[in-house]
């Protein structure tokens, strides 16, 4: 029993272990200063790097957290705070289903609203679709966390004579906001590795974007057109766009691990 | 003696189960007044219809009068956070805002209620911290968290938190329920020495306690009070049967 269980865990870190040696082993390789200062350059010509993408992976997930994080908090607050009714239900069976939608779904009805009007593809449109994304989670977390801060906590504000908007943000959210933090985290990192709904909404771009409201690079979009592509060089670089992307999802959830670290010992050390 | 609360015909529901019904009593300043009585018979309802903290629950309501100095606490155009200034409250179990410092905790009630001038908070804390003998134990990490105390000294850092916004009326809900007995005997010798300042209620389930801090003692049986008097008489005389019963330890 006890081995099987033992073999059943080694099992499930294989994929993990062998996704992360292969990518590093291919990608560590073509990984050099270059890639991570310089553009794209022609095809045919060594060298050159991604520079425009990881810029355009970070001001993606900039812009999308700008408008995601707080409308998600805000639900989140709504649904623990006042969503036990129809309403609340609702919202939270939508958040849900929403959650399970097909990011190229979503990527497409970004397109729809957002680049067909505007008549060309965008930075703010792949921003729009990677925030639909992010909302559920953070909206949801916001939720869980908000719920896991006792009562009696929100009783004692009140009987302090604290009102209870200041109540609900000075103690109840700053309270929860490790769980919340780490809420976000993870979203971030669920949509920094998104292609799909990137596809017709950032597009993609070889040069550096000229404006939010025009095509921009992507780590994602990058390695892919780069690793379909038959050029050797192309290909290498792939690899190490698909390294530097893990090393990036990695430190998010390392640092949101860190938060619960800090939350979970500033919490239980009575 | 004056009379600083007087509760007249105080009805307080949860949904249609009536969990007060009728209760008439004058709480005298500056006097410890005990409430006791088995488990659901209303005393932490009652003690949290004085601060208008029943209300907070969900499908609550209240009937009848409270007059706080006089003025009813219940009239429409009174504002509840108000109350709750002036009448404070500590819980059953501590619980100290673990977001934030000792310091914090004790400043919250100022604090969050826009009052930023550092001089007063520091005196303030000082003072609300001294008051409930907790000062000379946390001077020098005033800014560790406070759930970073013991039960005992976190439900002294509660006390000082309700003591820093300036009440007149303390409410004790169970204060030492979850405390060993050297906390408990630091937090009855508080409330002794509270008891030159403030108009205290203390609900308990001890009734040695009950005996040891206060001056009067209301029993309360299925929402309704029994029995009402000087502490000694409902110990040593009590006048109705059931209240002998309680405290003979019969039944509760």
């Amino acid at each position: 029993m006890c081995a099987a269980a033992f073999l059943c865990a080694f099992l499930t870190l294989v994929p993990l272990i062998s996704i992360f040696g292969y990518v590093f082993a291919k990608g560590v390789a073509s990984l050099n200063l270059d890639f991570f200062v310089n553009m794209p350059r022609p095809v045919g010509e060594a060298g050159g790097g991604m520079s425009n993408a990881i810029v355009g992976t970070l001001i993606l997930i900039g812009l999308s957290c700008l408008w995601a994080i707080p409308l998600g908090i805000v639900g989140g607050i709504f649904l623990s705070e006042f969503g036990n009714n129809k309403l609340g239900t609702t919202v939270r069976f939508t958040a849900d289903v929403l959650n399970g939608v097909p990011s190229i779904v979503i990527g497409i009805f970004a397109y729809t609203v957002f680049v067909l009007p505007m008549k060309s593809f965008s930075a703010i449109s792949g921003a729009f679709a990677l925030g639909i994304i992010m909302i559920p989670t953070i909206m949801r977390t916001t939720e869980e966390m908000l719920r896991m801060v006792p009562r009696t906590l929100r009783e004692a504000a009140l009987a302090l004579g604290i009102s209870q908007f200041r109540t609900t943000v000075s103690i109840v959210l700053r309270t929860a906001l490790p769980g919340i933090l780490t809420g976000i985290l993870l979203a971030i990192a669920r949509i920094a590795g998104e292609t799909a709904p990137l596809l017709f909404t950032a597009f993609g771009n070889r040069f550096w974007h000229q404006s939010l409201t025009q095509p921009i690079a992507a780590l994602p979009l990058q390695i892919f057109v780069y690793a379909i592509s038959p050029f050797d060089d192309w290909r290498r670089q792939a690899w190490a766009g698909a390294f530097v992307l893990i090393v990036i999802i990695f430190l998010i959830s390392f640092i949101s691990r860190f938060v619960i670290g800090l939350h979970y010992k500033s919490t239980s050390s009575r | 003696m004056e009379e600083r609360v007087k509760v007249s015909n105080l009805n307080a529901y949860f949904g249609n189960a009536r969990a007060l019904k009728g209760i008439n009593i004058a709480i005298r300043e500056k006097m410890v007044t005990a409430i006791i009585g088995p488990s659901g018979c209303g005393k932490s309802t009652f003690i949290r219809c004085i601060n208008r903290l029943h209300e907070v629950v969900p499908d609550t309501k209240v009937s009848g009068q409270v007059l706080l100095d006089g003025k009813d606490i219940y009239l429409p155009d009174v504002d509840p956070i108000e109350i709750r200034r002036k009448v404070g409250m500590v819980f059953q179990k501590p619980n100290p805002f673990p977001a934030l410092s000792i310091y914090d905790n004790v400043a919250a009630g100022l604090k969050l209620n826009g009052i930023k001038k550092k001089d007063y908070l520091d005196e303030i804390v000082e003072e609300s911290l001294r008051r409930a003998a907790l000062w000379d134990e946390v001077k020098d990490k005033i800014n560790a968290s406070g759930v970073s105390l013991s039960g005992g000294q976190q439900q002294r850092l509660c006390i000082a938190r309700c003591l820093a916004v300036k009440p007149e009326v303390l409410l004790f809900d169970e204060p030492c329920a979850s405390l060993d007995p050297i906390s408990t005997a630091k937090i009855e010798e508080l409330i002794l020495e509270l008891k030159k300042y403030y108009t205290i209620v203390i609900v308990t389930h001890n009734m040695q306690q009950a005996a040891r801090v206060s001056d009067h003692t209301a029993f309360f049986l299925l929402g309704e009070l029994i029995e009402f008097g000087k502490t000694q008489d409902i110990f040593t005389a009590p006048k109705d049967k059931k209240t002998e019963d309680y405290i003979t330890g019969r039944f509760g």
